[in-house]
């Protein structure tokens, strides 16, 4: 598939509260363009409720209901139920929440609506902090970042979200990322394929809470596969395969590149290598992305 | 379009509905169509979709929208965009 194979309809319309460069936006265009108009978008608070931009006016031509920080996966699921009765099962329910609201306050209603087999996918936009209320850490946020609540860097590794997923045995779940929009469309499009619920994560690089510039959403998302701080993989009938520079990575036919290429470009890790070079946790960041591979090739290879 | 007679707020689709963002601008992408090969990295990559994708797979860039960030150039391999200081050439 090439980039010109994607569909042309825009359901995102110009002109929204989103910043520029924003990896929500354009994560957001690729899922309206694999499941169109056909469907319902459920929002806890995150960046997206505010994108949306303000009442009477909102930037989504889709329909797309909000609800309370905790309870994206809740509200799907009551959406789902209520379409289902109406015999509207042509319609797919998507929930679209952050990191915050995923790996966090909205994992029991995550977990809940897996375990009941709701018909949904449920999407979360990884930008890795709670970026909405001024970048806070959250479950997602990597080791030693800096946030407005960890102000010398963050001291615990993110969580494995993908794992906990897994642990569901859902019919599938994926991990994409922004700077694959081919990958992303095709994951998303086999999603809406498949009933029961499906979950599927997407590394979103955010210019304003990593602190990098807003030209560089997709370098630092390249940036994220290539140096294995991020993976690619889609989990389907219990088996996890990798895809595109992760499963080169896995299958050890080339070398994940230095994490270091990666953060030096985010200002919130600048304090690993200004006033000098912390060479300490520089190497234990490097040692668990090694130890996360060797455990991936350990499991899925 | 279809409005909605219910007890809660509904808000409707609309392009520029937080205004004309175009003037948040501090830098424009200039398109220079000669170089152009028609790869549409710029228009899927957009995060504003303020890159217009014509029929014939053209690229058009919607200035009254386009906020600056400046993927749109960034991802272009041919560097058939750059970002110039709004004002500078006026
Ligand atoms: C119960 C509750 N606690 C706190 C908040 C404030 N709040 C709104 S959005 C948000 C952070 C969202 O983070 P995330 O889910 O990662 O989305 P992002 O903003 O990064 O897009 C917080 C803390 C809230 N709305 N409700
Ligand atoms: S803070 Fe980040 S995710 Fe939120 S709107 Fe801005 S760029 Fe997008
Ligand atoms: S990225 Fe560059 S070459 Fe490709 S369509 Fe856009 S302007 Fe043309
Ligand atoms: S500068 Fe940014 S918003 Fe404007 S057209 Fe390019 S990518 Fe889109
Ligand atoms: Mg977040």
């Amino acid at each position: 598939m090439a980039i010109k194979d994607l569909p042309r309809e825009e359901c995102y319309l110009p002109g929204s509260a989103a910043c520029p460069g924003c990896p929500a936006t354009m994560a957001m265009r690729i899922v309206f363009k694999a499941i169109g108009k056909k469907m319902v978008m459920i929002v806890p608070a995150c960046c997206t409720a505010v994108i949306e931009s303000i009442h009477p006016k909102t930037s989504f031509n889709i329909p797309t209901m909000n609800i309370a920080f905790e309870a994206a996966a809740a509200g799907a699921s009551g959406v789902e139920a209520g379409l289902r009765k109406q015999g509207r099962e042509d319609i797919t329910v998507v929930a679209w929440a952050g990191d915050g609201g995923t790996y966090d306050i909205g994992i029991q209603a995550l977990s809940g609506a897996l375990e009941r087999n709701t018909n949904f996918i449920y999407i979360c936009y990884n930008n890795q902090i709670y970026s909405n209320t001024g970048i806070q850490r959250s479950g997602a946020t990597p080791y030693a970042a800096w946030t407005t609540t960890t102000v010398r860097g963050k001291t615990e590794f993110r969580k494995e979200m993908g794992e906990i997923i897994q642990a569901h045995h859902i019919p599938y779940a994926a991990q994409a990322c922004v700077a694959y929009p081919e990958d992303l469309y095709k994951k998303v499009k086999k999603a809406k394929s498949i009933k029961g619920p499906k979950y599927i994560e997407i590394m979103a690089p955010c210019p304003p809470g990593w602190r990098f510039g807003m030209e560089k959403t997709v370098e630092m998302g390249t940036m994220a596969v290539e140096t294995g701080a991020w993976a690619l993989y889609e989990y389907e009938n219990e088996k996890v395969t990798f895809n595109g520079k992760s499963k080169l990575i896995l299958d050890g036919k080339i070398e994940r590149k230095s994490i270091e290429d990666w953060i030096k470009y985010q200002g919130r890790f600048r304090h690993l290598f200004i006033p000098k070079k912390d060479v300490k946790r520089l190497k234990e960041i490097e040692e668990h992305v090694d130890k996360i591979w060797e455990r991936y090739r350990a499991c899925y290879l | 379009m279809k409005k909605y007679d219910v007890r809660t707020t509904i808000s409707y689709p609309t392009k520029g509905a937080m205004g004309k963002t175009g003037n948040w601008r501090v830098f424009t992408p200039i398109l220079d169509k000669k170089k152009c090969v028609k790869c549409l990295r710029c228009w899927i990559y957009c995060p504003e979709a303020t890159v217009i994708r014509n029929k014939d797979d053209t690229v058009d860039i919607d200035y009254e929208y386009c906020k600056g960030c400046g993927i749109c150039a960034d991802v272009c391999k041919v560097k058939a965009i750059v970002m110039e200081r709004v004002g500078e050439k006026e």
